[in-house]
């Protein structure tokens, strides 16, 4: 029988497997960032041991950093602390940082790509659970905790036990206004929350395959959100060309070589997947989140579910959180924030698309947008472009990167009780900031939604 | 790591589904670089209604309500990997935690803490609901050597499974990492002979 992508590249990274236990998985590429990094390097001090393989390792300050005034020193005291921690410790480590006023400064996820670190093949672990983004340049990809994030450290290694494999398949043509955000929410609403645990996901089919580089990485960085320990992609064309030229990319003749193995990589036509799921691109429209789960998605002109009985305590739940009403519609619901960013949806061409979007309109008067790209280097092509000027004009305010909203840890929360239509990936309650009320959605849709100040069907604008 | 062989409790009972790790400690909560003093903030935006406001409605806040053994509803600690919702629940002092179904990362990292994800059928666990709280009293028993958890003096008992492995490590106080160190000639040996990706 032939192999899945996944056993295939999984397989060549075993370096010892315990006997009814996990594997010692050898990993090729270590982000870290401020949050999850210092207990573990505190745990190297304390057994008296280096880094195994500091080469391997690359660092950022994203989580914590505030997103104005980035050359200022941080205010918030803890937060400062830890960031210093970060520049201390790599530099005793001999880690490389890419600290902030470093040009190659952003959200990890967005930078690995970016930077060309990021390769199929490969497997790559960060203490963040997005890390699964990697994942679409066809390489094994996931997010571990502070104790694996030492394990790596120490070794070069982590021991993981090898999840399931399942396939998700979309066919068919995209409907216009509708971006991968929508495939994925789609995809996460359909399958639930927890509908991919245990499992590692391959995308396919035909609308995937049709999918930018960026798309993708938006799907997989959203697969975590079903549950899974990760997403991947087969590399192609696309993902060569993406990669092609980037700062950290193989040059001469290891490109040659590298591009060689890359083509290799891909599911063996008989390969057999523990679960299968098939969805049409036609079904999917731009969706919106009404819950405090990603799995609690609907398409924009949809009804939120009804309340009945006691198998939906959850639902009561979020929707009395949400201050939502069940069998309403969230099509017209007012809202008071708009955030893009994150490392779902931060990169150029999320910015371009908006930018598009709202460029000679204004944003709703009570409405805040604020948009944080994914890295320096987005921020420096935004601007090379003139997309700052676009959106300053549209009343958007551009901020510096970082995760900024996405999880509320530096100042850029939203208030308790206000609405925020947001581009990143979580909803939970008290996400954004205690209280606030998250609704998920894509770039466009969040666009629109600042312009009309109230939940938009984006497609709206493009009838005429 | 501390070991892990029996524990004799009452429970603390929360039957809410998809606890993620974001509820169990919020983000905001994250800029200390220790791997103590997380319990004060275990669940701060369910225990307090407002700063130094507590909400007298959360178990946690109920007179009389205590123990060691923290029972949730399915997919307890889905969400970020943070392992700081593993430090904050061992350091506020729970030793086990009770639930249909464990995210996996949050497994993982309780598992590498010393703090036992016990997983149990739906119909287990609703018994634990019922029983604990009509007797708040009861004591529920967590034995790992025979991987049984059982409830008070009922005769309701229930296997549970874990990898032997992680079992080893547990009732001998062993982390991964100690594990790992003792395999780097191995590692070494497996970077020469394979050609990184
Ligand atoms: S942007 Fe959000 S999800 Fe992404 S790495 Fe930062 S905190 Fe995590």
């Amino acid at each position: 029988m032939g192999k899945t992508l996944f056993d295939k590249i999984w397989n060549k990274h075993v370096v010892h497997t315990v006997e009814d236990g996990p594997q010692v998985l050898y990993i090729d590429k270590h982000f870290i960032h401020e949050v999850t990094s210092p207990q573990a390097f505190a745990g190297l001090r304390a057994r008296n041991i280096p880094v195994f393989r500091p080469l391997q390792t690359i660092a950022t300050a994203d989580h914590n950093v505030p997103t104005e005034n980035q050359h200022l020193p941080i205010k918030d005291a803890l937060s400062r602390h830890q960031v210093d921690t970060l520049i201390k410790n790599c530099d005793e480590f001999g880690v490389e940082l890419y600290g902030l006023g470093h040009p190659y400064q952003g959200i990890v996820h967005v930078i690995g790509p970016e930077l060309g670190i990021t390769q199929p093949g490969m497997t790559i672990v960060c203490g963040d659970s997005h890390t699964s983004t990697h994942g679409a340049f066809g390489n094994i990809a996931f997010g571990i905790g502070s104790s694996e994030v030492e394990q790596v450290m120490a070794t070069q290694c982590v021991l993981q036990t090898k999840p399931k494999t399942m396939k998700i398949q979309v066919d068919g043509e995209l409907n216009k206004g509708v971006l991968s955000k929508d495939v994925v929410l789609y995809i996460i609403s359909q399958l639930t929350s927890s509908g991919g645990t245990g499992h590692f996901i391959e995308f396919c089919g035909s609308a995937i395959e049709a999918l930018s580089m960026e798309a993708r990485m938006t799907i997989c960085n959203m697969s975590i959100e079903m549950g899974a320990r990760g997403g991947l992609i087969a590399p192609d064309e696309k993902t060569f060309e993406y990669i092609k030229g980037k700062a950290f990319a193989p040059k001469g003749d290891a490109w040659d070589t590298k591009l060689a193995y890359w083509k290799t990589l891909k599911t063996d036509e008989d390969a057999e997947f523990d679960s299968t799921f098939h969805f049409k691109a036609e079904d999917i429209e731009p969706m919106i989140t009404y819950g405090t789960n990603p799995g609690m998605g609907i398409g924009i002109s949809q009804f939120i579910p009804q309340v009945n009985g006691t198998s939906s305590a959850g639902l009561e739940k979020s929707l009395k959180y949400m201050e939502l009403k069940g069998g309403s519609q969230l099509l017209g619901h007012a809202i008071d924030y708009v955030f893009i960013g994150s490392c779902t949806n931060s990169r150029i061409e999320d910015l371009r698309l908006v930018a598009e979007m709202v460029k000679g309109k204004k944003k709703a008067e009570h409405v805040q947008a604020m948009i944080v790209p994914g890295s320096r280097q987005v921020e420096k092509q935004a601007i090379a472009e003139g997309l700052d000027l676009i959106l300053k004009d549209a009343g958007f305010e551009l901020r510096q990167p970082g995760c900024s909203a996405c999880l509320g840890m530096n100042e850029d929360k939203v208030p308790k009780g206000k609405y925020c239509v947001s581009t990143s990936n979580r909803n939970f309650e008290g996400r954004q900031g205690p209280g606030a009320r998250t609704m998920l959605a894509s770039p466009l849709t969040a666009a629109a939604a600042a312009l009309t100040g109230k939940i938009t069907d984006v497609r709206d604008f493009f009838k005429d | 790591m501390e070991k892990f062989v029996k524990l004799n409790s009452k429970c603390v009972l929360l039957p809410v589904e998809d606890i993620d790790t974001d509820q169990i400690i919020p983000a905001r909560f994250l800029k200390a670089v220790s791997r103590e003093g997380f319990g004060d903030n275990l669940f701060i935006d369910w225990r307090y209604l407002e700063e130094n406001v507590p909400n007298a409605e959360f178990v946690l806040n109920q007179p009389g309500v205590s123990g060691e053994i923290l029972v949730a509803g399915r997919n307890f600690g889905c969400g970020s990997s943070r392992e700081h919702a593993a430090w904050a629940l061992y350091d506020y002092g729970f030793r086990v935690i009770v639930s249909s179904f464990f995210a996996d990362i949050f497994k993982n990292n309780a598992l590498n803490n010393g703090l036992l994800p016990v997983q149990v059928s739906e119909e287990f666990l609703t018994q634990i609901f019922k029983i604990c709280t009509e007797k708040p009293e009861t004591e529920v028993q967590v034995n790992l050597e025979e991987q049984l958890i059982s409830i008070g003096n009922t005769q309701v008992s229930e296997k549970f499974d874990i990898n032997s492995y992680k079992k080893y490590c547990m009732i001998n106080g062993f982390d991964d990492i100690d594990f790992l160190i003792n395999k780097a000639e191995e590692i070494k040996a497996f970077e020469e002979n394979n050609i990184l990706a």
